[in-house]
């Protein structure tokens, strides 16, 4: 068994970071939201399922179907991120404005909150099911069918560690995500919008009175958790090359872990948080075999909880350095 | 515009009104009174399964089938899960699992060691118990948001576990599940009320029926009691409740296994029904849905978490002529109603009052389920 460990560490960990950016990119979402609101946005999930369908829609609209390279390839990439970016920040920002809106301004209780996102989130469900996929993808009677995206890149071999090869979409992934950390952490630190999120965190009443528009700072949190995870979306398809209506649902319930993993409300522990999920989940999946995989996250989950309910990074979107 | 919404208001008003006569005559009303309401219900409820409300009821669907499951098993489902989040005020996202360890308690008892019907019914409830006292022990010290998602992953655990572990069915299941056993012969009308076959669904659902009433029965006088009380300070005010003498730990406890026993004794009863059953018939969806029913009736109000649970079960079986669409418009109204009436079909009164208070202003949503915010604001200070 520790022979296993030695053999597949280092795939293991190429794979641990592929998927822990798309736990954090996600993550980004839950943890805004969360530190602005206080509300844990349960139709952030379907947010990520929009975000893979608006990025399969660019290869379907080019009618892309034998593998690209050089500079095609990188513009096919970035129209797919965009893409996803768009769908998935559209559907955050209407959510916001027809799930939850209302009832903030009922001064409605969380529980309520939590019912309307999930009656949200199977309504978004069924809505790619039965209306989307068969008719904008043009796949009638299949809408619950995996769909596949084309070949677009060869997965070629870009360089290998330890004699383990690793391979042209896992680096696009993670450098991609770490591209958007990097704009993201300027966009909440350097910005007047960021500082409105960051004085709405921190205390809503106390921002109101400094002349803070409470509804565009919750309007705008849902626009980039949004688009984070639209590019989770776009990335995710061009690593595993496919996505279904329900996907959703278990990268919801990991990203969610990995926000509070690397501490609830606080950015960078997002991160921190995704990639240490990814990792986790990985090597654990060696010792006990990758049925096994999502229960070691969920373990993982309830013992943070349990004994560092904070996370790794403390909960502060509230604190400058977020 | 604005007149319409004052008219929406002031028809809202009123209909508030009329309910509030209502339930102060019930008060008042003296005992003999009330008991004969009980037995009206009770009686009406044995009369539902016939085909004339059948017809109207689910054209599509067997209706005393259906009255069994989803509709049955929902309502039972929802009154366990309201002990925990209407009473005690924890939200649970996972209850579920108590179901499966409920419905596999049944499989395994039963095929495996032949153990009769009634015995394990009586095991079942005691594992859920213990299972809801596992669960608890290290969870309960969590608070709001902390405590449904650690219930959540539980949830998901458990339905994992038991499609990874071979020993138990993996992901085909258990098959060959024995009915509880018959006495034939006895008739009522045309129904043989005590014969647990394949055919009829009606004695299992007399069966749902009784155990229905002896459930209701304890949760009330459960609520009336001195732990009710404990539950409601719990609920509003956890620090408080501690500082002036209640062991919340233990009452917490104390929920999340009268919770657990109930949605286990469904569990064990609907595994008999069905004879199979496998990992897949215990997603999140189901606990989604029973939640979406405890909060659309109104968390904490017995008739109105029933209403709602029936609600949830039947519209979409009603439905079901719009077939793959039923759920694309379930969501749209669990959605619309917790904008129109968040509070829940039928409010329990004091639950109203306490949301009332409780509910924050200035965008942020209010903190009725007690969150980490106290906690935030700490970090925050240092």
């Amino acid at each position: 068994m520790f022979n296993d460990f030695i053999n597949q560490f280092w795939p293991s960990t190429v794979d641990g970071l592929a998927f822990g950016s798309i736990y954090a990119l996600i993550a980004l979402g839950y943890t805004m939201v969360y530190g602005v609101l206080r509300l844990i946005n349960f139709a952030h999930s379907e947010v990520f399922m929009i975000g893979t369908f608006g990025a399969m829609f660019v290869p379907f609209v080019l009618g892309i179907n034998s593998a690209l390279t050089g500079l095609a390839l990188v513009g096919v990439i970035v129209l797919m991120i965009l893409a996803g970016m768009l769908a998935s920040a559209g559907t955050a920002v209407a959510l916001e404005r027809i799930a939850y809106r209302p009832l903030r301004r009922r001064g409605a209780s969380r529980l309520a909150a939590l019912i309307s996102a999930i009656g949200a989130s199977i309504f978004l469900q069924e809505l790619f099911a039965l209306i989307v996929i068969p008719n904008v993808f043009d796949r009638p009677q299949q809408g619950r069918i995996q769909m596949a995206l084309p070949q677009i890149m060869e997965r070629t071999d870009l360089f290998s560690i330890a004699g383990h090869p690793v391979k042209l979409h896992q680096v696009v992934v993670v450098v991609a995500a770490v591209g958007m950390m990097i704009v993201l952490d300027r966009l909440v630190n350097g910005t007047k919008i960021g500082r409105g999120i960051r004085a709405t965190a921190q205390n809503p009443e106390a921002a109101v009175l400094m002349g803070v528009n409470i509804d565009s700072v919750v309007r705008m949190t849902f626009l980039i958790g949004g688009g984070m995870a639209g590019v989770a979306g776009a990335l995710y398809l061009i690593a595993y090359e496919n996505t279904n209506y329900y996907i959703g649902f278990l990268f919801g319930i990991k990203a969610f872990t990995a926000a509070v993993l690397g501490g609830i409300g606080n950015l960078r522990g997002a991160l921190v948080g995704g990639v240490t999920l990814g990792l986790v989940e990985n090597y654990g999946a060696i010792f006990f075999g990758s049925d096994w995989k999502h229960v070691i996250s969920f373990t993982i989950l309830v013992l943070v909880l349990m004994f560092r309910p904070t996370g790794i990074l403390g909960e502060s979107l509230q604190q400058a350095r977020a | 515009m604005n007149d319409k919404q004052t008219s929406v208001a002031g028809f809202r008003r009123r209909l508030g009104h009329a309910g509030d006569v209502v339930h102060d005559r019930w008060q008042q009303a003296p005992g003999w009174q009330r008991w004969a309401v009980y037995l009206l219900l009770i009686v009406a409820a044995l009369l539902l399964p016939s085909e004339t409300i059948g017809s109207f009821m689910s054209p599509d669907t067997d209706w005393a089938t259906i009255l069994f499951f989803p509709i049955g098993t929902y309502v039972l489902l929802a009154i366990g899960l309201n002990v925990v989040v209407g009473q005690a005020g924890l939200l649970d996202l996972g209850f579920v699992a108590f179901y499966a360890v409920g419905g596999y308690a049944m499989a395994l008892l039963g095929t495996r060691m032949g153990w009769n019907f009634w015995v394990i019914m009586v095991a079942g409830i005691l594992i859920c118990a213990l299972s809801g006292l596992t669960l608890g022990a290290p969870t309960l010290r969590l608070r709001g948001d902390y405590l449904a998602i650690v219930t959540l992953g539980f949830g998901e655990i458990i339905r994992i576990t038991a499609r990874n572990t071979d020993e138990i069915g993996g992901p085909n299941g258990i098959r060959g599940i024995p009915h509880p056993p018959s006495i034939e012969g006895i008739y009522i009308g045309d129904v043989e009320i005590f014969k647990y076959g394949v055919l009829d669904p009606r004695p299992y659902y007399y069966l749902l029926v009784a155990l229905a009433v002896v459930v209701i029965i304890l949760v009330k006088r459960w609520e009336k009691s001195r732990v009710g009380r404990a539950w409601a300070a719990i609920r509003e005010d956890e620090d408080a409740a501690e500082v002036m003498g209640v062991p919340t730990f233990r009452f917490k406890m104390l929920a999340f296994a009268i919770g657990a026993s109930i949605g286990g004794a469904m569990g064990v009863l609907w595994a008999a029904k069905s004879i199979s059953i496998n990992p897949n018939d215990f997603q999140f969806l189901l606990s989604a849905t029973i939640l979406a029913a405890v909060v659309m009736g109104g968390a904490g109000n017995l008739p109105g978490v029933m209403l709602g649970a029936f609600i949830v079960a039947w519209l979409p079986e009603r439905f079901r002529g719009l077939q793959e669409y039923r759920m694309l418009i379930f969501g749209a109204v669990l959605v619309a109603l917790m904008i129109f009436r968040p509070e829940g079909l039928l409010p329990s009164r004091q639950r109203k009052a306490e949301l009332k208070e409780g509910s924050g202003g200035m965008g942020t949503l209010g903190a009725e389920v007690p969150g980490p915010e106290s906690h935030g604001e700490e970090v925050a200070s240092k």
